[in-house]
């Protein structure tokens, strides 16, 4: 269509103007398709903060409570549950492996955690991911500890270094187990999940830092045990306060999550975490909704920017409108000449915006896998996505008609004079 | 003047030789309250050239604007070439006049980012009379657009391959008659194009559009103040003469 082509060729005439509309629609676009990616993703790592756990086990309780303290580390257990019941658990013929937890015990602010080997071995989190060593080993003295990538990166923590854990959670005023400092042995790489943010010891060192006390009180002067007598005692954890467990096949999830509620010995509380975490996602719908909220208004600014750099162009064109009718253009050709401006301006800003995020979608993925433990996929245009893109692209040639109506008026009134 | 209007008075319109046909035509801008325009008759028979003359403020826009059908007069009839185009909606005049009526303006004629070639054949965009007319004749309307720009003695490939921008003032107004003719239309309306001109300029721009005019029997209705021009057309008019509104 001739006036299409017009309108192009009148765009490459001011080309430096276009480009300057197109980029701030690019720049919109690729925040807007930037913030989706990373809710998306973020959503994607909180519900795979933890995944392949069929069930956590805890003490009767909520269970957002138990989901909350047993993976995220926040609150704390009101019961914990006997070391017998976790054997019991570990026994049942569908469990395929247990990873008991003991936690209650913080290093400046971070929980420290108290768990077995067997952790590093069966704990999986975002997409079937394991954990992975950035420096040393796992623990294997009593008084060995692997930190998580954040605890060791904030605290400036290095391999060899003793840490002093105190007793209770929280950053002041608590009462130290200083008698036994703690030497690190391993740090992990970033996860993007709580277990960053976490102290990992073994079972028997959370046991025998309080081997000495007595109804949740510091040792009475003269009845301390020395760290070296702990570590020869041959300790073995009497509670724990929750238990992953993973199944041999997840068909007898449910099985086992009713046997474990109904448990006859102890009052325990099985959750499957997939199904919690979504409950929770969904609790934080709003600050999600808000996020993209943002990026919608971001669009509509690049857009209206659009809108002023058509409508200051419209006055600047006004002769180049009367050349066209005087030679036989109608108002409706002028309509559509510059609604089709708008329409390829958009269209190149969206292009642009495209091409702007997977190249900063490929810079910066190392960078926020490193910092953030957040890994980015760098997947094709989602079915959303491109609905995204289709509104923006509407609303461009809809915004396209304000400065078209507003040609078409002056066309019909300007006629063929020559507005100098 | 040697003579002014032919005025007949009468409401009978010759037909078929006359070009334009004016009739007791008022125009009034809204809100206005006396008119701008005021012309009992006008006519221009085909293939004449006829030189209006008059200073700004004597309705010469609004006159100009009349024949082209940009706007309709508030009372009488405008006919061109037998049909009454102030009847006519506002998209069937703009037809009309993509179809038949060909425009140069004083200053500013041509689209900065079309090249010379492409501003020529714009017409030919918006009317397919004028398009087959232009192919019938040269085989293209490029060709048809460079055999123009020869007869107004501008095809030298250096000029043609230069931005319009950058072309002189009276090379620019060559380009847009050559414009204004392509495709034949029947009626050539000029308006002041000679004005940014130097003196000596002027009449060889005249002669040139009149030597077009009479190869593709063009009538040509040619606007301006400068009166010098009007002994080489086939009658002048002084429009002060003829619009009884205003003065």
């Amino acid at each position: 269509m001739f006036v299409l082509t017009l309108a192009l060729k009148s765009l490459k005439n001011r080309s430096f103007t276009v480009g300057l509309t197109v980029l701030s629609i690019a720049l919109s676009v690729t925040l807007l398709l930037g913030v989706e990616r990373i809710r998306r993703e973020t959503k994607e790592s909180f519900t795979n903060s933890i995944s392949d756990t069929e069930l956590i086990v805890g003490g009767r309780s909520g269970a957002i409570q138990l989901l909350l303290y047993s993976v995220f580390r926040i609150g704390s257990a009101t019961n914990n549950i006997s070391w017998e019941s976790a054997r019991d658990i570990a026994a049942l013929p569908e469990v395929e492996w247990t990873i008991p937890i003991s936690l209650g015990d913080s290093h400046q602010g971070y929980r420290v955690m108290g768990t077995t080997t067997d952790y590093f071995e069966y704990f999986r989190y975002g997409r079937d991911r394991a954990l992975a060593f950035d420096r040393g080993e796992e623990f294997d003295d009593v008084f060995d500890a692997v930190l998580g990538a954040e605890v060791a990166f904030a605290l400036g923590y290095e391999l060899d270094d003793e840490i002093i854990i105190a007793h209770g959670a929280g950053q002041v005023n608590l009462v130290e187990h200083a008698d036994k400092p703690f030497r690190i042995v391993g740090i992990l790489r970033p996860t993007g999940t709580p277990v960053d943010r976490t102290v990992h010891v073994s079972l028997e060192g959370i046991e025998a830092i309080h081997i000495d006390w007595r109804d949740g009180a510091p040792p009475i002067p003269g009845l301390e045990i020395s760290a070296d007598r702990a570590r020869r005692m041959r300790l073995r954890p009497q509670q724990v306060t929750a238990v992953l467990v993973g199944l041999e096949s997840r068909i007898s999830t449910f099985t086992v999550q009713r046997s474990v509620n109904e448990y006859p010995e102890e009052a325990l509380l099985a959750i499957i975490p997939g199904v919690a975490l979504q409950e929770l996602w969904t609790l934080m719908g709003v600050a999600e909704r808000s996020l993209l909220a943002v990026s919608g208004l971001v669009v509509l600014v690049g857009l209206s920017g659009m809108l002023t750099a058509l409508l200051t162009s419209l006055n600047e064109r006004r002769r180049e409108m009367a050349i066209l009718r005087s030679v036989g253009a109608r108002p409706l050709h002028i309509f559509t000449a510059i609604v089709g401006e708008a329409g390829v301006v958009t269209v190149m800003g969206v292009v642009t915006g495209i091409a702007m995020l997977y190249g900063s979608l490929f810079v910066a993925r190392p960078i926020i896998a490193d910092r953030l433990g957040l890994y980015l996929e760098i997947g094709g245009i989602s079915r959303y996505e491109w609905v995204l893109i289709g509104a923006i692209c509407v609303a461009g040639v809809g915004i396209g008609f304000i400065p078209g109506y507003r040609s078409y008026r002056y066309s019909l009134a300007d006629g063929m004079t020559i507005r100098v | 003047m040697t003579e002014s209007a032919r005025t007949t008075g009468s409401h009978g319109t010759a037909k078929g030789n006359e070009a334009i046909a004016l009739q007791d035509v008022t125009f009034r801008w809204p809100r206005s309250p006396s008119p701008v325009l005021d012309i009992a008759a006008l006519q221009v028979d085909r293939g004449e050239r006829v030189f209006v003359a008059g200073p700004s403020g004597s309705g010469k826009t609004t006159l100009l604007n009349l024949l082209a059908g940009v706007t309709v007069p508030k009372s009488g009839r405008v006919e061109i070439l037998g049909q009454t185009t102030s009847a006519m909606s506002g998209a069937k005049r703009d037809r009309f006049r993509a179809d038949h009526i060909g425009l140069i303006f004083q200053l500013f004629n041509l689209i900065p980012y079309l090249s010379v070639i492409e501003n020529v054949v714009l017409p030919c965009h918006f009317a397919k009379s004028r398009r087959e007319k232009a192919c019938q004749r040269s085989g293209s309307t490029e060709a048809e657009a460079l055999r123009l720009l020869g007869h107004l003695e501008l095809d030298d490939p250096s000029v043609l391959k230069r931005s319009v921008t950058e072309l002189s003032v009276g090379q620019q107004q060559r380009v847009a008659a050559a414009r204004a003719l392509i495709g034949e239309p029947e009626i050539a309306i000029a308006d002041e194009p000679t004005s940014s001109l130097d003196a000596d300029l002027r009449e060889a721009f005249v002669k040139l559009l009149f030597a077009e005019c009479d190869r593709q029997k063009t009538t040509l209705v040619f606007v301006s103040h400068d009166r010098s021009l009007a002994t080489l057309f086939d009658r002048a008019i002084s429009l002060p003469d003829i619009n009884r509104a205003g003065n």
